[in-house]
């Protein structure tokens, strides 16, 4: 367990968070164009990182807003929380 | 050859105060070159290990572990053996293990207790009545042993039950699987340890595997903490760390990796002699040898590799089994755990061969890979020797997440995944 620095809430028990997956993953732009390998590669395929990866998070019982983290997976450390529509930092 | 065991070993061994025993497996040092190496030694690695040289032939193997054997998820499940599944992919799959169950302590010299207790699967409202007795006649379909019991008759068969219609998820109904039942973990890797290694398998400890070579489409050998093992075929039986073993080798894989947790009690009398599951509120137990509960709890939804877990999913499973076994309120837990699952989006398996030639995966049992361990490791063997996989795992090919004809056992498989 853990305790999560909501962008629009503050610090919070992780109980309230609902963890949503892997951030960053774009929308196909041209859905009917996509192949078969493309559209495997949207919807199953993951990069699920032992390490630093970017993931969002929902505030379930809280605000019930959407937002990005920074987390590290093999030691559940949070690096950085940012809102959505943010940019990812690069480090 | 290795000494049989038998009561007479036993007998012989005690006057020497047990302390001559010789060694279960060896402790080599890895070969320059191998045929093949299986990266991961749980009981799956070890079963496809030990097949690949019984059936295939292929002694000159080797398998590669990072820490010690079946300290892994080997060592962490709750032990439950069962072949209730309801797509036909699946009860071919889990059932042709728990046909190798059935023999198994035999075949191995080696007691791994199986035991054929019962599994029994609740209904807590109408649509698990529904999906349940629909699974209980497509488990019949495929020659897998099914009832549907009603409240009384799992009241009955599992007395301890609170079959009040006043708790908040009532006890509808259930399905019963006499076949099923437990094993010990330890036991199944150990004895695939032993009879792997007497056929000249190698079983390489504390050798972590840090790279993967590759020569255009095809493996070449892998990196390890040990040095290099040069190698044509290349088994990944890595569990959680399956996408990690994947990177390496420039894949990609369907998975998301989730900690898992269970827990055990102090040690009691005898108190209940089945296994019993909640797919709704999400508790099952059972008891060990030892007189133990052994209590599995659900994952947690973000990915992590800390073998940990929240401490609200052990919550929530307590609570459910205090309102479904209210003699349990004053039992104290002993110890709690984490594993970390491999989890698909169909919540079956991947036993496939890859886009790279000699790199084969055998991944993604999430929460319920135990009871697969002797049939996973058949069919993985056969598909490495061949190249070309078993007619039971074809369906369970990397390439449905392409095709779309995913074995969709979410839901259906009668837990929660």
């Amino acid at each position: 367990m853990f305790v999560i620095n909501c962008p629009y809430c503050g610090e919070r028990d992780q109980q309230e968070f609902k963890a949503g997956g892997e951030a960053h993953i774009e929308r196909p732009k041209q859905p009917t164009e996509l192949s078969d390998d493309e559209w495997a590669e949207y919807l199953f395929m993951r990069k699920n990182i032992k390490g630093v990866q970017f993931e969002r998070w929902n505030h379930a019982h809280g605000c019930r807003k959407w937002f990005n983290m920074v987390r590290d997976t093999s030691n559940d450390e949070i690096k950085l929380v940012y809102k959505m529509g943010e940019k990812p930092p690069l480090e | 050859m290795k000494n049989k065991y038998s009561v007479f070993s036993l007998i012989k061994n005690a006057f020497s105060y047990h302390e001559n025993w010789e060694k279960a497996w060896k402790d080599p040092t890895p070969k320059k070159e191998y045929d093949a190496v299986i990266v991961g030694g749980g009981g799956h690695g070890l079963a496809t290990a030990y097949y690949l040289a019984k059936k295939h032939d292929m002694k000159n193997i080797a398998v590669v572990e990072k820490g010690w054997i079946g300290g892994g998820n080997t060592g962490r499940n709750t032990t439950i053996i069962r072949s209730n599944y309801l797509w036909d992919a699946s009860a071919g799959l889990y059932d042709h293990a728990l046909k190798i169950w059935e023999g198994l302590s035999q075949e191995l010299n080696y007691n791994v207790m199986f035991s054929q207790r019962g599994v029994m699967n609740l209904a807590h409202n109408l649509q698990d009545v529904r999906d349940l007795k629909r699974r209980t006649h497509a488990n019949r379909l495929n020659g897998i042993d099914a009832v549907y019991l009603n409240t009384d008759e799992v009241k009955k068969f599992c007395p301890i039950i609170n079959t009040s219609p006043d708790i908040r998820y009532p006890v509808l109904g259930g399905t019963l699987q006499r076949r099923a039942g437990t094993a010990r973990h330890d036991a199944v890797a150990w004895g695939y340890a032993r009879g792997a290694d007497e056929m000249g398998v190698d079983i390489i400890q504390n050798c972590e595997v840090i790279g993967i070579k590759r020569n255009g489409d095809a493996v070449e050998g892998i990196e390890t903490t040990r040095g290099f093992i040069k190698t044509k075929k290349i088994g990944v039986v890595a569990a959680g760390h399956s996408s990690v073993i994947a990177n390496m080798a420039g894949l990609r894989l369907p998975l998301e990796s989730k900690p898992l947790q269970a827990l055990v009690s102090e040690p009691v009398k005898p108190i209940i002699d089945t296994v019993v599951m909640s797919n709704a509120v999400h508790a099952y137990v059972s008891q060990s040898d030892k007189g133990e509960l052994v209590i599995g709890a659900g994952t947690d939804d973000y990915v992590s590799y800390t073998q940990k877990g929240s401490h609200q999913i052990v919550e929530g499973t307590l609570n459910a089994i205090l309102e479904l076994y209210p003699i349990f309120s004053r039992m104290r837990m002993l110890r709690q755990w984490g594993g970390i699952v491999d989890i698909c989006p169909d919540a079956s398996p991947i036993l496939s061969k890859t886009s790279i030639k000699g790199l084969y995966f055998n991944c993604g049992w999430g929460t319920g890979g135990f009871k697969a361990t002797p049939g996973s490791g058949d069919l993985f063997a056969h598909t490495i020797a061949n190249d070309e996989p078993h007619k039971l795992n074809a369906a369970f090919n990397l390439n449905r997440f392409v095709s779309g004809d995913l074995v969709d056992e979410h839901g259906a498989a009668a837990v929660a995944h």
